[in-house]
């Protein structure tokens, strides 16, 4: 049964399973096990961003293809659910639906013509490509503040039963850890864990579909895959399209969550770097790098912080080392850790514990 | 003569053919021309940026994502030496001026070419011939480069004035051409026609064309194109670094971001061009700076979009770029 859910990709690994099952559990049972505001927002993110880098997986790490145009999809998905529940009289949930299939639509067309456009040639075309389509997509929602709110974004308001004001009950329920208002956020908390945990299923089944195994065949050696009469340029514009649009839907999850939407929060180009560290940390072709390594980059983002100014205040006096280790600088800590990882670790966390189970096994 | 037969002249008719064509659209004959010399400006320091990182990919495939690092850290040891320079730079003396800003360009030469030196040995040279890990790395390096930056400059904004003489603007006719903007004409058309020359006409330029058209054999008659290829990322992140301060002093601001914003640019020209081709390279690169100059007066908001929309045209008619490096 569970071989099945998970396409008979199972961990192979017992650290690994491990690691999963805790993650899963934390994840499933967060607002019990860590009543709070700030926790529950970085489970959250946690959440969104596993959709996000599981969907960037299958073309980094299972098409080989690099693509710095995933934000825009992100943005895309998290634009249409902005501006249809912004537009709407009252925000319900038909102006919900109409918000996320027009941004699927949009994310469908535009991943389709960059991918028939440019995936025909080298995979560095593509990126060049993709990381211009990208730039001028951020300028262009920045710019036109009619329809984007511009800067500022668009703050609106979610169909009432995801409103913090919405009441399941009206006391709060009494648990061992603690209470637990059972409020809108709660709802759309358990609604954000289904469609990832649904997303990520689905694509582990494409994964390890025949589909899947052409995708891996494309990227170890493309000119063999299309010499066996598999047509590389469709399977990788297919892989594209997929792609943008799980991560579309990641970008209607992280609209609804925040009820806000603005350039710096879905379309910036820091998302995108994270994205690429997420999945290289975690492990590239694996999707099980995905969850490990958007937990502990999620995690790290939102304590590493505190950590660094400890450091650098217990620096201070030292020349150098202080602005070397202020909390604003530590994206510089992890591009070394990125740098690093892709020269030693090139197939990340989950790789290496595989690694190791399997020499254990032998 | 028989080159300047085979010479395939339709791209090179392409910067005027859109000159001409944009003069009915903006209207005034004097606003054309400022536009046309702004465009052209920046389409000359957009090549002198370009022009290192397509020889790089040309020679030796590799496509170096952290190039924007060498432009800002050029603009940026560009401020800190014209700040030290004093009087040179405000006094209202031309000569005086360009004595500043002289040596402000060769440290930031220097500077960026030594950065480039370790960027090669330390990023590039573990993953030859690995695009996606180049990828990967390249922008890695530009993350902590950016990082760095920061924390030697600080986060924000620093503003980089132009020397005394040379704002302002002269008339032509009725049109006012901002003076800095012929300067950069100036200094792009000295490095273009020092690497025209230093390709066709020196032996190493002879090996860099060969290198370029089949490293392999280049190589098996016995020259060392690593060495070579080293020489020519110095040089090309050397060349980053001077058009870094042209820009920056462009845009009379740095921010440690603008390699970024500026690698966008040279993406779109070096696929315009033709991955690898100097020449190409420039086209391209005349081609965005005028295309952004006309869009950024005719119709703001979707200035950087023109540029993507010139280059899907460009690519419609040529897959390849304009000039197609054979063998790749």
């Amino acid at each position: 049964m569970l071989a099945r859910l998970l396409s008979k990709d199972l961990p192979r690994s017992p650290w690994l399973a491990a690691l999963l099952v805790i993650l899963f559990l934390g994840l499933a049972f967060a607002p019990f096990l860590f009543p709070g505001v700030k926790a529950l927002n970085v489970a959250a993110k946690v959440l969104i961003f596993i959709a996000l880098v599981a969907s960037f997986d299958l073309l980094l790490g299972y098409t080989g293809i690099v693509s710095f145009a995933h934000t825009m999809f992100f943005g895309i998905g998290a634009y249409g659910v902005a501006i249809s529940l912004n537009a709407a009289e009252t925000p319900g949930w038909g102006a919900l639906v109409v918000g996320v299939i027009a941004a699927l639509l949009i994310s469908l067309v535009l991943s389709l013509v960059i991918g028939l456009f440019s995936l025909r040639v080298k995979a560095i075309f593509f990126a060049m490509i993709t990381l211009a389509v990208a730039t001028a997509f951020l300028t262009l929602a920045s710019q036109l503040s009619d329809i984007t709110g511009g800067e500022d974004g668009l703050t609106f308001r979610v169909p009432e039963w995801l409103s913090p004001g919405f009441r399941l009950r009206e006391e709060p329920l009494q648990t061992p850890l603690g209470e637990v208002v059972l409020n809108g956020r709660f709802l759309t908390y358990y609604l954000l864990f289904t469609v990832v945990c649904a997303i990520f299923l689905v694509l582990l089944r494409i994964v390890n579909s025949p589909f899947g195994r052409v995708l891996q065949a494309i990227r170890e050696n493309d000119f063999r895959a299309e010499a066996l009469g598999y047509r590389t340029v469709v399977y990788r514009t297919l892989s594209n399209v997929l792609s943008a649009g799980f991560a579309t839907l990641a970008g209607c999850l992280l609209a609804l969550w925040l009820r806000y939407n603005g350039p710096d929060t879905s379309l910036s180009f820091e998302i995108m770097l994270d994205i690429l560290l997420i999945v290289v940390i975690g492990g590239m072709g694996t999707m099980y790098g995905a969850v490990i390594g958007s937990v502990l980059f999620v995690l790290a983002q939102s304590y590493l912080q505190d950590l660094l100014r400890m450091a650098g205040e217990a620096s201070a006096g030292i020349p150098l080392l202080p602005a070397l280790l202020t909390p604003d600088r530590w994206l510089l800590w992890l591009g070394l850790l990125f740098v690093l990882s892709v020269y030693h670790f090139p197939t990340g966390i989950v790789g290496r514990l595989r690694e190791r189970a399997w020499r254990r096994f032998r | 003569m028989t080159l300047l037969k085979d010479m395939d002249w339709k791209p090179l008719a392409l910067v005027p053919v859109l000159a001409l064509a944009a003069l009915p659209a903006v209207g005034s004959p004097s606003t054309w021309l400022t536009l046309t010399v702004a465009g052209l400006a920046m389409g000359m320091i957009v090549f002198i940026i370009a022009s290192g990182l397509t020889l790089v990919f040309g020679l030796m495939d590799v496509l170096n994502f952290g190039h924007g690092v060498f432009i800002a850290l050029g603009a940026f040891v560009a401020t800190t030496v014209l700040a030290s320079m004093g009087t040179y730079t405000t006094a209202d003396s031309l000569w005086m001026n360009l004595l500043a800003l002289l040596p402000a360009m060769l440290v930031a030469m220097l500077v960026a070419g030594a950065l480039g030196l370790a960027f090669e040995r330390l990023i590039i040279r573990p993953v030859y011939g690995m695009h996606l890990k180049q990828i990967l790395i390249t922008m890695g390096g530009m993350i902590i480069g950016e990082e760095l930056i920061k924390v030697f400059w600080g986060p924000e904004q620093i503003p980089l004035p132009l020397p005394e003489a040379l704002r302002g603007s002269v008339l032509l006719g009725d049109a006012a051409v901002a003076k800095y903007r012929l300067l950069a004409v100036g200094v792009g058309l000295v490095v273009f026609a020092a690497m025209v020359w230093t390709l066709n006409r020196t032996k190493v330029g002879l090996l860099i064309r060969a290198g370029v058209q089949d490293r392999e054999m280049v190589e098996s008659l016995g020259y060392r194109i690593r060495r070579l290829f080293v020489g020519v990322f110095v040089a090309g992140s050397a060349l980053a670094g001077l058009g870094g301060v042209m820009w920056g002093l462009y845009q009379e601001s740095v921010i440690p971001q603008m390699g970024h914003q500026v690698n966008v640019l040279i993406f779109i020209v070096i696929i315009i061009g033709g991955l690898g081709s100097t020449l190409g390279a420039l086209i391209g690169a005349l081609l965005v700076g005028l295309m952004a100059n006309y869009t950024g007066f005719l119709v703001p908001k979707v200035a950087l979009f023109s540029n993507i929309a010139l280059m899907v045209a460009i690519l419609l008619w040529r897959p390849q770029g304009v000039y197609p490096v054979t063998s790749r």
